[in-house]
């Protein structure tokens, strides 16, 4: 049978690549799929504590999940402003590689 | 069954999470994520969050990626000219990442209910759809509202970053 822990093995596996992919990838635009792919993880986990406290009337906990509905609607958010920012860039530097972009560098 | 699915699922989006990391083209890399947002999708609804799995499908592989792959098309970027990789920066991301990584274990496998499988659900009926909404228009209207400001503020934002010529 699935445990909780299998969830939470898997849900911080997926947190892992999309850490990785912030740490390792220099293409502006796939770290921030990386960072989508954390969101989701932290979703994940979240789906599965919902699931896993049954209350008294035999339904999951559905507090959890409405705290995944506003995590989706913030990371939405966040992707459209996030996708303009990186072509306003663009336009002023016509590079998406991280290392090109060093302006605020200390 | 359902151990077998939970494993095909969570395996789909794991490989497919792993290649959104390693291709070196954009555009692959884009793909590869929706393939992993509908595992995850999968798994949501394996674990009976049906309202949350359509959201997912809905939101994710459809509304973000086409921005994703819009935006990725609408700059035109090739695959990755390989460039001198800097070791340094690329071990030590391994290392803090493989570091991480081996905390989360130890931190669950000393979690003791990680090893307790999941109590049935009871209930006589389960709509979440209705149940969610009644939580979100009940208990959380005020953040329910807050949110639509987030939203409106943002297209606001991207509107008039999309518009305003940046020196």
């Amino acid at each position: 049978m699935v445990t909780l822990g299998d969830y939470l093995v898997v849900s911080g596996i997926l947190f892992t690549i999309g850490f990785a992919g912030v740490m390792l990838r220099r293409n502006i635009i796939v770290i921030f799929m990386s960072l989508e792919l954390m969101l989701n993880a932290a979703n994940l986990s979240l789906v599965a504590f919902s699931r896993f406290h049954v209350g008294a009337d035999g339904l999951p906990n559905y507090n959890a999940q409405v705290f995944v509905f506003f995590i989706i609607t913030v990371a939405a958010a966040e992707v459209a402003v996030g996708l303009a920012i990186i072509v306003a860039l663009y336009r002023a530097r016509q590079t998406t590689h991280i290392e090109d972009i060093t302006s605020l560098k200390f | 069954m359902a151990a077998v699915l939970f494993w095909i699922f969570a395996l789909l989006m794991l490989v497919f999470g792993a290649a959104v990391v390693i291709n070196r083209n954009p555009v692959a890399s884009a793909l590869n994520l929706v393939v992993s947002f509908l595992g995850l999708a999968a798994l949501f609804v394996l674990l009976d969050a049906y309202f949350i799995g359509v959201i997912q499908v809905l939101v994710y592989a459809g509304a973000v990626m086409v921005l994703f792959l819009f935006i990725i098309m609408l700059l035109d970027l090739r695959a990755e000219k390989i460039r001198r990789i800097n070791w340094p920066a690329t071990a030590g991301g391994i290392a803090v990442a493989i570091a991480f990584l081996t905390q989360v274990f130890h931190v669950i496998g000393h979690f003791k209910p990680a090893r307790q499988i999941f109590p049935p659900l009871t209930g006589s009926k389960i709509d979440d759809v209705h149940n969610v909404g009644r939580l979100l228009f009940d208990t959380y209207n005020l953040p329910f509202q807050i949110i639509g400001v987030l939203v409106l503020v943002a297209s606001i934002g991207v509107i008039v970053l999309s518009t305003r010529e940046l020196r």
